[in-house]
């Protein structure tokens, strides 16, 4: 993927701010580019101005300053119905009153397109996903991932270049969530239309996305592609939202060559890679993957700090154990092992030592 | 196998069946002891009472019962040949004893509905009954011309039909006959049809008034956020806590001649001051005013349904290019449709029972079905016509309801 972020961005975001009431931001100076074809997710939790971004977007909302661009034209005054963007909303929002065939008929319709070239369309977006024979059946007749499907094609009938989708698969169960997740990745990069997806769900985003944007209070966090969002969070917030993560808390004692001596609150000392704190005496939130915990010394580098950690819950979860420590005064400790035939069992009440890479152990700001 | 299937047991050997019934009889009883208090009353004071009254519209025993050895042979005349002196002679008898028991006004009322002017005929007859003698044909005569002409015992014969379609024949400007055939009425004298018509007419307007004014008003309350919505709802409530008459006579205050939509008229020019507008005591002043009261009925369903209609759907369909008319037109609403059904019938039905509204405001040309019911029941009381007028309204009432039925679907009737 291309990124050039300085003047080829098909969706532009230029210091857009909107505010409600007059009082607060929601959004707060959002800058972002997002090239053609791309995959962009936007994940945060709710309250975060997310869906507002994409409202202001599809331009249900009006940006209370700054500009949006798509494809270096500005669309602050052009009404929806003009920007030619596709949507996908949390409830499929299909009509209930029309047919499917109709639903997706509409926006042809619409565009007074002839009847033929309309009944063409509409076949090819329904067998696209893999919806041909139900054309003719009313959206409450169909179960929620048939609805969920017939929602897609209708975003994609007209053939717009940009798509958005809000929370689209929040409403179904899992299994069929992870299914649709697959297909509806797999369709945009076929067609290679762009995307703005909204979730609060991380693993959605993880999976489908090029990149993915964390918005929180108004303000994308980090934005990145998924494997260095979840193995390099920016800060404590995003660390702690993308995937599940083990804290300590401590003040940096000395930063030298990349590597921050932490020292911890209950006096233990550990090395940390600093990634957003600079200063000797900063308070520091030091985050770990509890994938990335060791306890097999064979497995660490010479000299690694240990950690004296006492073995509270050990859960059995089929592909992986899942294993609670006291970790210097952090009982929610977590580490995770894969099940596999050599791995050690520890047993409750056990005290072992731990530690880990001093790159998988990031400083961040408190 | 269809052993097993056709007749299941339960444990203890009986049909499933019935024990199912069984089990479900207590919570069934008790269903129904909850709800009998109120079917207790509205049986005794709501269904019994209008079911009586409404029979009056095609039963009326009076002369029947009053007059029995008359309406014995009455029912044996052809009503086309001249009346014998037997009847005479059993009418004179009948006569004699109603005037004893003091009957005679019931009887004379009755006769005097199908031809009017034979009241006194009766009253006076009755008086010198005791003292005719035979031949009575001639004695009757002698007493009053008019018993020689044929109509009145035509008359007579009609009145004295237990069961008799004459005042439904009436409520829609018919007349029966003597012998039983039912023709139209006199042409001077056919003003119910016209005033059902004038009754439709004015409800289908109203019902149109207050669906033009309530839409807007109702989408608009269904789009603000609740803590405005509600407010302004209370403002659509308000008159609900207002007498009916005072809304009426304000809007006489507002409305007449000198009042102050007539004064302000005349301020701005629009009419002079010798020439106001007449906005009450007619028409207009009766559709005025019931649009007025109405307009919440129609408001109300309006709100509920479109409340549950979510913008997600005319933003889908303005995100698919359709313009803000189109996304109203197709999508929005088609789904308020039920609400728009719920409100028009609510108020056509209130509307088409109106009666105190049209009583204060209406005028002449103001007046509707109700009023002239109300005529007969206080006024002519002749509650037999009322009845029937009733029962005619009732079945077009109940008519409407099937077409709506037909094209709407009652199914799809939201009331909230």
């Amino acid at each position: 993927m291309a990124l050039d972020e300085t003047n080829n961005a098909f969706v532009r975001f230029d210091r857009v701010q909107k505010s409600y009431d007059g009082e607060s931001l929601v959004v707060k100076d959002l800058n972002l580019d997002i090239p053609k074809g791309e995959f962009l997710t936007m994940l945060g939790p709710s309250g975060s101005g997310k869906t507002t971004c994409l409202m202001m977007l599809a331009g249900f909302e009006t940006a209370t300053h700054g500009e949006i661009l798509l494809d270096g034209v500005s669309i602050n005054n052009i009404p929806p119905h003009k920007r030619g963007i596709g949507m996908v909303f949390q409830n499929y929002a299909l009509f209930p009153h029309m047919t499917v065939a109709e639903n997706l008929s509409f926006p042809l319709e619409v565009r007074n397109m002839g009847k033929s070239e309309r009944e063409a369309k509409v076949k090819r977006a329904l067998d696209m996903v893999e919806m041909g024979d139900f054309g003719g059946r009313r959206p409450a007749q169909l179960s929620g991932g048939q609805q969920q499907r017939i929602a897609l094609a209708r975003a994609l009938v007209f053939e717009p270049e940009l798509v958005l989708m809000d929370e689209p698969l929040g409403a179904l169960d899992k299994q069929l969530r992870e299914k649709m997740q697959f297909e509806i990745t797999r369709l945009a990069h076929n067609l290679g239309i762009t995307v703005v997806y909204v979730t609060h769900d991380q693993t959605e985003a993880l999976t489908m996305s090029d990149r993915v944007a964390v918005f929180n209070d108004g303000v994308i966090q980090q934005i990145d592609a998924p494997d260095v969002l979840y193995e390099q969070p920016k800060n404590s917030f995003v660390a702690q939202f993308i995937g599940e993560n083990n804290t300590l808390e401590g003040v940096i004692e000395d930063i030298k060559n990349d590597v921050a001596l932490v020292k911890l609150d209950n006096g233990d000392v550990i090395d940390a890679k600093p990634v957003n704190v600079s200063a000797k005496g900063e308070r520091t939130r030091v985050s770990i993957r509890p994938e990335r915990v060791e306890f097999r010394k064979d497995r660490l580098k010479k000299g690694a700090h240990l950690l004296n950690a006492e073995v509270l819950e050990v859960i059995y979860m089929g592909d992986i154990l899942r294993t609670r420590l006291n970790v210097a005064g952090n009982t929610e400790f977590i580490v995770k092992t894969r099940n596999a035939p050599d791995q050690t069992r520890l047993t409750v009440g056990e005290v072992i030592e731990i530690g880990w890479l001093p790159e998988d152990c990031r400083a961040l700001d408190a | 196998m269809s052993d097993t299937t056709t007749s299941l047991v339960a444990a203890d050997g009986t049909p499933l069946k019935r024990k199912l019934a069984q089990s479900l009889m207590r919570s069934r009883a008790r269903a129904f002891g909850l709800a009998l208090p109120l079917l207790a009353f509205i049986l005794v004071l709501f269904v019994y009472p209008i079911a009586n009254f409404l029979t009056q519209a095609f039963y009326d025993a009076r002369f029947a019962t009053l007059m029995p050895g008359t309406t014995e042979v009455l029912k044996d005349w052809d009503a086309v040949s001249a009346p014998t002196e037997e009847m005479a002679a059993v009418l004179v008898a009948d006569l004699v004893v109603s005037k004893k028991e003091k009957t005679i006004g019931k009887v004379a009322t009755r006769v005097n509905r199908e031809l009017s002017g034979t009241r006194s005929l009766f009253t006076k007859t009755a008086r010198s009954a005791k003292k005719m003698e035979a031949p009575y044909m001639e004695a009757l005569i002698k007493k009053d011309k008019d018993w020689g002409d044929i109509e009145v015992w035509q008359a007579m014969k009609t009145a004295s039909r237990v069961y008799t379609p004459a005042y439904l024949a009436a409520a829609v400007d018919l007349k029966m006959l003597a012998d039983g055939s039912i023709v139209r009425q006199d042409e001077d004298r056919r003003i119910h049809v016209i005033l059902f018509w004038r009754t439709l007419e004015i409800s289908f307007l109203v019902t149109l008034f207050c669906f033009m004014l309530g839409y807007p008003v109702a989408y608009m309350l269904s789009t603000l956020p609740a803590r405005t919505s509600n407010l302004l709802l209370i403002l659509v409530l308000l008159p609900f806590w207002t007498s009916l008459l005072v809304r009426t006579t304000a809007w006489i205050a507002m409305l007449q001649a000198q009042g102050v939509l007539n004064d302000l008229f005349v301020v701005f020019g629009l009419a002079a001051d010798d020439d106001r507008f007449s906005l009450i005591y007619n028409k207009t002043g009766t559709l005025i005013a019931m649009t007025h009261i109405l307009l919440p009925f129609m408001i109300l369903p309006l709100y509920s349904v479109m409340k549950t209609i979510p913008p997600s759907y005319v933003r889908a369909a303005k995100s698919m290019g359709a313009t803000n008319w189109t996304a109203f037109w197709r999508v929005y609403f088609p789904q308020s449709v039920p609400g728009i059904g719920a409100g028009a019938l609510l108020v056509f039905i209130l509307a088409i029972g109106y009666y105190i509204t049209p009583a204060l405001v209406g005028g002449q040309d103001g007046q509707m079905i109700s009023n002239f019911i109300d005529f007969h029941m206080r006024k002519s009381l002749n509650w037999n016509l009322a009845a029937a007028m009733g029962l005619v309204m009732l079945v077009f009432v109940l008519f409407m309801f099937w077409i709506y039925d037909r094209i709407v679907g009652i199914d799809n009737m939201k009331l909230g």
